[in-house]
């Protein structure tokens, strides 16, 4: 509780004991009063609670990252063995063959760990956490205590999904969306046992733990913001974090209603989803649900979850641009109104996945128009990212160049998305590799991208030091050109109708044409995979070695959190709160390279 | 609980988290009744009549909700003796209202309509399940600031915890109208 001490003397103006030697490396002059646990484990700093998420976040996407791996050795070398994978797998690759029943798992837990445990909570909780209370100038979150449990929570649900697959019958392989039947009967298939039970309680720890998060942000942005901070005067980012915290609050809650409901169909005999079943030969006595309610509850989360996915990677994205082309966003209302657009568009086009279930065709098509829609606020918001760089002083920083390759992957993949919303072309195109193709691209990679540039930007103010750029320019260009030769060939698979989650296509006369395709796109995402272990060292390296920020604001930048000490202690300014006078975009105006949201405004300014 | 106060005090941090927290508590009911209207709408739809029993918990609620605002005000207005003794009734009827929903359940039971039957009984178990889980935890908050009330060491004049437990308590009322509305009439 000593946080709380220094927290409420600093209000009075008056300097608690600061911590001035945050992971320094070094570790002299202990003149504060946190033990280990209090600063590193049960912290109540945003700061330390963000690290917390990322290092999760990390240790989850390797693990993600390494299933993918194992399952397109499947899918590459369908005939080959791996003798070594018995040895890591044991029964679940006898023979170093991986099993179906491992790869249905691989699979599945590919999608569970990099939707929800990497790009939601990683990237969220990292990013929403660290930059809030430093860009909004706000000592901490609205509560701390909150924004602890929230993370514990998700530490929580991380165990749970780990000792998921360490069961013997193996953790959930229904697929990351846990349709039902699959899901809801334990005799239907081996990965339908314990490994789901341990997959419902994972997530609605999860659940609880991203609502905490969210309140948290929301309450934040609304009502810490320091004097003179607008909402309009607020950095992008801020603004992507309040609007997919928005998206969480209200779409989460019926995920948790879904999943509840799934949980009495397993055990306690109802039969909200199950109707007219056959398991092993014997009919079920369940009668009167409907398995396309349960696609319902899934997708009105499901589909704002993609949103929750790329609003941040957005923001991060549009304030590096801006920094590092030295130049305003280009439309900043624009872009905060079709964040807005897109988050009022995310709550009405879930059906947009279900078009093959039987849906009424008149309503698939409000869906498709509705869906269509989006691609407006998306346009925009591209448009803006190229005019924002368009003849700016760009300075192609690591966290630069992943903005640009997000802008890239978010345009070549959100135009499939047109394709794909189309009722008619889906019922051709859906559950093929164009969907794996074009979900992984403008969700997975873009984002993946912007928050490779989040930490590349802000790398220095977590830790004070800088990370290896070279090591950062060979990850990001092996990262590019990989991620296009993995998925690119993947729409041609698609549009010649080969189905997703198959195990092996080298039995089938029509798809056996792909397997040198398939042999190519595995030993790409061989050499992808340990361009990312690249990443992860110098992650670590720069922690500890990393060349040392000796100035306040290395990149040039114009918002709050340069204005705090190098490595800033609990609490943000060691003296009052800085006051803002102009928005965050004033590069190169009247020939003054930036001008931080403290200057005030002079009398002979141009208006921006 | 670590807070800090808000730096420009329009409305306390708490208050606000509490808002939001509702509208996502309103939204995983809007969920469940949802999913109500869609499988009502299909096929193999048993409709029977609510246990009556509903109504008296609809009282003890309603009641309830009065007994806290009043005991907002004798807090307000430091009759400490009084404002114990309202937050006690409140607690108390909220546990009645728990109990009534319980004994609405085994009515349930009795007249053919388990868990496991009609879907149209489950739904009625699940929702109210999670309403009642709702409530517990609104008289868990009213317990700890009890408790607090009784603690001779600690004195505190801060109406922001009583005040925040009220608009939850109000908010678990109004869910139930809703609930019992919505189930009426969408039988």
């Amino acid at each position: 509780m000593s946080n709380e001490a220094t927290l409420h003397s600093q209000h009075e103006g008056v300097h608690g004991a600061m911590t001035h030697d945050h992971h320094d490396g070094h570790g002299h002059d202990h003149h504060h009063e946190d033990s280990f646990i209090s600063k590193y484990i049960f912290s109540l700093d945003h700061k330390m609670i963000a690290k917390q998420y990322l290092l999760t976040g990390i240790i989850w996407a390797i693990i993600g990252a390494l299933f993918s791996v194992l399952f397109r050795l499947q899918l590459g070398y369908p005939d080959a063995t791996f003798p070594w994978l018995e040895s890591i797998l044991g029964h679940w690759a006898k023979g170093g063959r991986i099993s179906p029943e491992a790869y249905y798992a691989l699979v599945t837990m590919h999608g569970t760990i990099l939707v929800f445990f990497v790009l939601t909570a990683g990237l969220t909780g990292t990013f929403s956490n660290f930059l809030i209370p430093l860009q909004v100038g706000a000592r901490d979150m609205a509560s701390p205590f909150m924004n602890m449990l929230s993370y514990w929570f998700f530490f929580l649900a991380s165990m749970v999904m780990m000792s998921s697959l360490f069961v013997q019958t193996g953790p959930a392989s229904g697929g990351w969306t846990s349709y039902p039947p699959l899901s809801a009967l334990g005799d239907a298939s081996i990965g339908s046992k314990i490994g789901m039970d341990l997959w419902l309680i994972s997530m609605a720890l999860f659940i609880v733990s991203s609502l905490l998060g969210s309140l948290n942000y929301i309450s934040t942005i609304l009502n810490m913001r320091t004097k003179g901070m607008s909402m309009t005067k607020m950095p992008l980012s801020i603004w992507s974090f309040f609007f997919t915290a928005v998206l969480g609050v209200l779409s989460f809650p019926v995920l948790l209603s879904g999943a509840i409901l799934l949980l009495f169909d397993r055990h306690a005999g109802t039969s909200f989803y199950l109707s007219d079943l056959f398991v092993a030969g014997k009919a079920l006595p369940n009668e009167g649900g409907s398995a396309i309610l349960y696609q319902h509850l899934f997708w009105f989360l499901g589909h704002p979850e993609v949103y929750i996915i790329i609003l941040p990677a957005m923001g991060m994205v549009s304030e590096i641009l801006a920094v590092n082309s030295r130049k305003p966003i280009f439309g900043y209302l624009a872009m905060v109104g079709s964040m807005f657009a897109i988050v009022i568009l995310a709550f009405l086009v879930w059906a947009h996945h279900m078009f093959v279930t039987g849906l009424n065709p008149f309503l698939g098509s409000v869906f498709v128009l509705l869906t269509l829609l989006i691609a407006v606020p998306s346009a925009i918001k591209v448009f803006n990212w190229l005019t924002t760089i368009w003849k700016g002083n760009i300075r192609f920083t690591p966290a630069a160049l992943f903005s640009i390759g997000f802008v890239s992957t978010f345009i070549s993949g959100g135009l499939t998305g047109i394709w794909l919303g189309n009722s008619s072309i889906d019922i051709h195109l859906h559950d093929t590799y164009f969907v794996i193709a074009h979900f992984h691209i403008v969700m997975g990679v873009s984002a993946f991208f912007g928050m490779f540039a989040g930490i590349y930007h802000w790398f220095p103010k977590m830790f004070g030091r800088y990370m290896n750029n070279t090591i950062a320019y060979i990850h990001f260009y092996v990262t590019l050109v990989g991620a296009y030769l993995i998925f690119w060939p993947m729409h041609y698979e698609g549009m010649a109708g080969m189905p997703r989650r198959y195990y092996d296509y080298s039995t089938w006369e029509s798809f056996k044409q792909f397997a040198e395709l398939n042999h190519f796109i595995s030993s790409v995402v061989i050499i992808v995979f340990f361009a990312q272990l690249l990443f992860v060292v110098n992650y670590f390296y720069s922690m500890y070695k990393g060349r040392k920020v000796t100035e306040l604001n290395p990149w040039g930048a114009t918002t709050l959190e340069w204005s705090t000490p190098i490595n800033p202690g609990h609490g943000n300014w060691p003296g009052e709160i800085p006051e803002v006078h102009r928005w965050p975009y004033d590069y190169s105006k009247d020939g003054v390279d930036f001008i931080p949201q403290t200057t005030p405004v002079g009398a002979h300014e141009s208006k921006h | 609980m670590v807070t800090m106060s808000a730096q420009r005090n329009k409305i306390h941090p708490h208050k606000y988290s509490l808002w939001i927290a509702m509208g996502s508590i309103t939204m995983m009911f809007v969920a469940f009744t949802s999913a109500y209207v869609v499988k009502r709408a299909q096929a193999n739809w048993t409709a029977f009549e609510l246990p009556h029993i509903f109504w008296l918990s609809t009282a003890l609620i309603l009641a309830s909700s009065l007994t806290i605002q009043l005991s907002l005000k004798q807090f307000k207005d430091r009759n400490i003796a009084r404002y114990k003794q309202l937050l006690t009734l409140t607690a108390i009827l909220g546990l009645g209202f728990a109990v009534c929903q319980y004994i609405g359940f085994t009515q349930m039971y009795d007249r053919n309509l388990p868990l496991n039957g009609p879907v149209s009984a489950s739904f009625i178990y699940v929702i109210l399940g999670m309403h009642i889980l709702h409530v517990l935890g609104g008289i868990v908050a009213l317990a700890v600031i009890f408790a607090k009330a009784y603690s001779t060491t600690i004195k505190s004049y801060n109406p922001v915890p009583l005040e925040v437990a009220a608009t939850y308590w109000h908010f678990v009322d109004a869910l139930w109208i809703y609930l019992l509305i919505f189930l009426t009439l969408a039988r």
